[in-house]
């Protein structure tokens, strides 16, 4: 059976892994090569390299980055942050990505994912969607720009049309939960994952071992994101996919060769 | 110094193959190239051949880069690699387009068809099949393990990303196979060709172990 996923995700601002809190407070976390290669040893199934600051100076140091990891580093590898066009997509795949996220360019431009998705196929196209709860409770809101705009588009309706365009894959960020550590918007996950027929990851809040269980068992995600947890040293993700193994989630085993 | 040539014709991205095989030759009598040259192609001692995409694009840019004759040299003659749609191209058809393969492997590529089916856990299946899976080691007429598994756990996960699999007429060219919905031929094998459907490239450590024995295969 297919083997639920562990993503340590670095975000990257001026070549360095930083964490905020909501989206905001960044906080140092190290340098993203030697980062990505400790996941890498402690069995992460895949990364996920996010590029916070994304102007065009910190694409071309991203670059040089992904390169530098993707020939360290034997496990997928995504990239997102100011991805705007198809040729952006090519230029992160030769430098060594294996899937790149949209973001905010899929709302502006929704056709962009159909032209992606149709070049180079939907297995490395990510949407990623920042959703916001709506302040009457109804539902959840998809933020764009880093979280600073509202689209008033409906998450987990979004989510469906970007699965229909062509995304092989859905990042779903709480941005109420982000770099909060009370654990993942569990509704707000589960609402997207039944809704679309593509893996969605969850991400946004992860603060304990038992809130990646509760991300698959109630969330219903195919795999989890977290930062902090894995940055600071709690936890090593050996350890989380101990926990989450003994929890019967499908855990792919370390092999010691 | 003896050669590894990584056939490129145009479909894709070759890096993270390149790469993976190079990491495990480095120190080795092997060097490895990305190469779109025949000549390279039928120089080289062995050959790995990916694919990403679709099989017909695929073939037809086999076809048109005037590369497909040095693959089936290769084939005929010294160890191959193929590696997802490079795979899936050495059986003899795909329902994918309707296109024909090289032929070298008697079977069809197919569709997965999981509508209405469950997973263990209950969640529906996803096409394409992405992720982690475990692969169970097939075994010869003989009884035999095939080399390229050494050292290699039985059960090992390895990388998939497709939503087409190969359907080998003779159930000893299956040389692994992976549970997703349907029990498919995730390796195939005959002679001196291998071939994944999973990427070792992305696979960690039991992924590089695989490349590490093909370099050292003797068929």
């Amino acid at each position: 059976m297919l083997f639920k996923r562990i993503i340590p995700c670095l975000d990257v601002n001026g070549g360095r892994v930083v964490k905020g809190v909501n989206f905001v407070g960044l906080r140092d976390a190290g340098d993203p090569v030697e980062i990505a290669a400790r996941y890498n040893a402690q069995g992460a199934d895949e990364l996920t390299f996010l590029d916070i600051t994304a102007t065009s100076d910190a694409r071309d140091l991203l670059l040089h980055q992904i390169e530098a990891v993707a020939s360290q580093v034997f496990i997928p590898l995504t990239v997102g942050g100011g991805v705007r066009t198809v040729d952006d997509v090519r230029r992160l795949l030769n430098a060594g990505a294996d899937k790149v996220s949209f973001n905010s360019a899929a709302v502006a431009n929704p056709q962009v994912i159909a032209d992606a998705s149709a070049k180079y196929g939907a297995q490395c196209i990510v949407v990623a969607i920042d959703a916001k709860r709506r302040a009457d409770g109804e539902g959840w809101e998809v933020y764009t720009h880093g979280g600073r705009k509202a689209t008033g588009l409906d998450a987990a309706q979004w989510a469906v049309r970007m699965a229909q365009a062509g995304a092989g894959e859905i990042l779903l960020t709480s941005m109420d939960r982000d770099g909060t550590k009370i654990g993942f918007d569990l509704a707000l996950t589960r609402a997207v994952s039944d809704a679309v027929s593509v893996p969605v990851i969850a991400s946004g809040g992860v603060g304990s071992l038992d809130h990646l269980a509760a991300g698959f068992l109630e969330g219903h995600a195919d795999a989890v994101l977290a930062a902090s947890i894995f940055h600071y040293g709690e936890y090593t993700v050996g350890q989380a996919k101990q926990y989450l193994a003994a929890r019967g989630i499908a855990m792919r085993p370390d092999l010691a060769l | 110094m003896k050669r590894v040539a990584v056939v490129d014709y145009g479909m894709g991205n070759l890096r993270s193959v390149s790469q993976a095989v190079a990491h495990v030759a480095a120190g080795s009598e092997f060097d490895v190239v990305v190469t779109s040259d025949p000549a390279v192609v039928r120089a080289a001692d062995r050959v790995v051949l990916p694919g990403q995409g679709a099989m017909p694009d695929c073939m037809r840019e086999l076809r048109e880069s005037g590369l497909q004759e040095a693959v089936l040299q290769a084939a005929a003659s010294k160890p191959l690699f193929g590696v997802c749609v490079g795979m899936q191209m050495l059986l003899d058809h795909s329902t994918e387009g309707h296109v024909d393969g090289l032929g070298l492997i008697p079977g069809q590529v197919q569709r997965f068809e999981l509508d209405g089916q469950l997973q263990p856990d209950g969640s529906r299946y996803k096409v394409p099949h992405m992720g982690w899976n475990a692969v169970w080691q097939g075994r010869d007429a003989r009884g035999a393990l095939h080399p390229l598994w050494a050292q290699v756990p039985d059960g090992a996960a390895f990388y998939f990303v497709h939503s087409f699999y190969a359907a080998p007429q003779d159930g000893s060219h299956s040389a692994g196979e992976t549970e997703y919905g349907v029990r498919f031929a995730s390796a195939v094998a005959r002679d001196n060709l291998f071939a994944t459907q999973f990427h070792p490239e992305k696979s960690a450590d039991a992924g590089l172990m695989l490349y590490r024995n093909f370099l050292h295969w003797s068929p």
